[in-house]
């Protein structure tokens, strides 16, 4: 069985975001891999370990984004291919007909993303893709059994657990508690410094001007209101949660 | 005239009020166009009277069982038939479980751009939409260059406004065919009584609450407020609780009106979470504790003191409000 991983590289989460003249800082920025990828390539080992074949992890990204890559390889991964990309701003459905244009030519059976990057937050890509490539899609899954052709899910819908059934090929994104992502070994780590990793330029895919029109554009970037110092209460703390709930009451009227 | 579509989605038995959320949103774009609202599934005309409600002219009623439980491939064809049939400049539904799974599928059919997790939207030079990235830690203005217009509204961030129209209801007969996957069974969490996304109240646990009973007291709190429960990674981690709980960079983004975090030290990627929330308490026996910072009104105390008497207190301030009301 062959696992593609569609993944990306992020901003560290403990990084504040900086934005001068309306767009987001980028240098001197943490990277690692989107944590939801990172449920994707362990699942992705995981059903290599069980059924055999093999994992391709796919970003599009600068050149830095192989270090995220690394980390994928060092997890188990095969292969890796970068898609590399610094200049041209993609939005999810230019990114998604790279992909889909990256993934046409290779043989897979099950692909894996993150239900949603942390840092764009949008979910788009990985239901974009299976549609590109028409195929069937489960998101946030939190269960995954494979059995020859078959397919069985678990699904986080907002709390509720949907069980899904749907059959090989098929894409699905990760949500927490998938599973529990590997720590990269020091023997994984030496490996994957010897993997393959492909890289390409988007003129290296099959893919049209119209594909590259991206359509939509960010057109200002800022950060949210600095807010007032609270108050810490004062008092016994029966009397501050007299003094609290008076103010939720009666003053903010929020309960 | 724009003439803007949007895809209502019910819950139980009942309209989602992100729904009525995203309504006004289309009002607001459309001005003085056309607002057509559709919804799907067995019983879904009985829910066009309300839709109308919040200013749907048009309501497309696709009245067929294979749409009772939701699948991309159902609502996707549903959805494309409407959009068809109607022809819209703008097409809106909640950034939902729902939304933002069928919305990308439908998007990237039409070759059309999406705009994920809307809190805002302005109009005049075009439409603007206003959104989070970073998990809240910043915000983006994005706009559709080309083609149809297509936005997912997060819920609980803009005030539905009624707006009462006489809507006119039009049964639209899709076939729905070839679904390839098949909902075998919904398991309802215990947990999720109040859907965190949707809650108006959150109050949410840390390592501080210490064990999984530690949430009783929590979710006492949470049931006098009409509220929800959530956690913090490090109390999911923990295993004190599931990870559908989870608020923060990784987890979920909420904005309730009133977020009171217990036993939270505040990493950075919790407060991407929730730092949005109207009011935020937060209770924390460290005073040092980084969660402070953005809190509106902090208490230095044991959670394990503090919000027993925090429940005990609500209730009498919310019965002598009932009976000055009865």
């Amino acid at each position: 069985m062959n696992m593609v991983v569609i993944m990306k590289q992020t901003f560290d989460t403990e990084e504040k975001i900086t934005i001068e003249n309306g767009q987001i800082v980028k240098d001197n920025v943490g990277s690692i891999m989107n944590p939801y990828d990172e449920y994707a390539v362990e699942e992705a080992v995981k059903l290599k370990e069980e059924h055999g074949g093999e994992v391709t992890v796919i970003t599009v990204g600068p050149p830095e984004a192989e270090s995220a890559l690394r980390t994928a390889l060092a997890m188990g991964a095969d292969k890796a291919v970068l898609i590399e990309n610094e200049d041209q701003p993609l939005d999810e459905y230019s990114i998604a007909k790279v992909l889909t244009a990256a993934i046409n030519n290779r043989e897979y059976d099950i692909i894996l993303g993150g239900n949603m990057s942390v840092d764009n937050g949008a979910s788009q890509v990985g239901p974009r893709i299976a549609e590109e490539l028409e195929i069937p899609h489960v998101a946030t899954i939190t269960k995954l059994e494979i059995d020859g052709e078959s397919v069985k899910a678990e699904r986080d819908a907002e709390g509720d657990v949907e069980i899904i059934e749907s059959t090989l090929p098929i894409l699905v994104t990760a949500q927490q508690g998938l599973n529990e992502p590997r720590y990269p070994s020091l023997p994984g780590i030496m490996k994957a410094k010897k993997k393959s990793l492909e890289r390409l330029a988007i003129e290296d895919l099959n893919v049209t001007e119209d594909d590259l029109q991206s359509k939509s554009k960010a057109v200002d970037h800022y950060l949210p209101p600095a807010k007032a110092t609270g108050r810490i209460l004062e008092g016994g703390l029966p009397a501050q949660v007299e003094e609290l709930v008076h103010i939720l009451h009666e003053e903010t009227k929020i309960v | 005239m724009t003439k803007v579509l949007v895809l209502a989605e019910a819950k139980n038995g009942k309209l989602r009020n992100v729904s009525f959320e995203v309504l006004t949103v289309a009002g607001c774009i459309a001005s003085d166009g056309e607002i057509t609202a559709c919804v799907f599934g067995s019983d879904a005309e009985k829910y066009s009277e309300e839709i109308a409600k919040y200013g749907a002219q048009k309501v497309y009623v696709v009245n067929n069982k294979e749409l009772n439980e939701y699948t991309p491939d159902g609502y996707k064809q549903a959805l494309l038939k409407v959009i068809d049939e109607v022809q819209p400049q703008v097409v809106l539904t909640g950034h939902t479980s729902i939304g933002k799974d069928v919305f990308p599928r439908v998007a990237a059919r039409l070759n059309a751009g999406l705009i994920s997790d809307c809190t805002d939207v302005q109009t005049g030079k075009g439409i603007v939409f206003t959104r989070p990235i970073y998990s809240g830690k910043a915000f983006q203005k994005k706009k559709i260059t080309e083609g149809l217009v297509m936005a997912t509204i997060r819920p609980n961030n803009i005030e539905a406004v009624e707006n009462e129209v006489a809507g006119e209801t039009i049964k639209l007969p899709v076939e729905i065919k070839d679904l390839r996957t098949v909902v075998k069974e919904v398991v309802k969490k215990a947990a999720a009584k109040v859907d965190l996304s949707e809650a108006k109240v959150i109050v949410s646990g840390g390592r501080g609450v210490k064990s999984s009973k530690g949430f009783i007291p929590l979710q006492e709190l949470a049931d006098v407020l009409g509220g929800a429960v959530g956690a913090s990674r490090a109390a999911c981690d923990a295993e004190y609780c599931d990870y559908s709980l989870q608020i923060g960079q990784t987890g979920k983004v909420v904005t309730p009106d009133l977020y009171i975090a217990c036993g939270i030290s505040g990493a950075i990627q919790h407060l991407a979470g929730m730092s949005s929330s109207k009011v935020i308490v937060a209770i924390n026996k460290d005073p040092e504790a980084n969660i402070f910072h953005v809190a509106d009104y902090g208490i230095v105390g044991d959670l394990f003191e503090v919000v027993p008497l925090l429940t005990k207190e609500f209730k009498k301030v919310l019965a002598e409000k009932q009976a000055v009301s009865i």
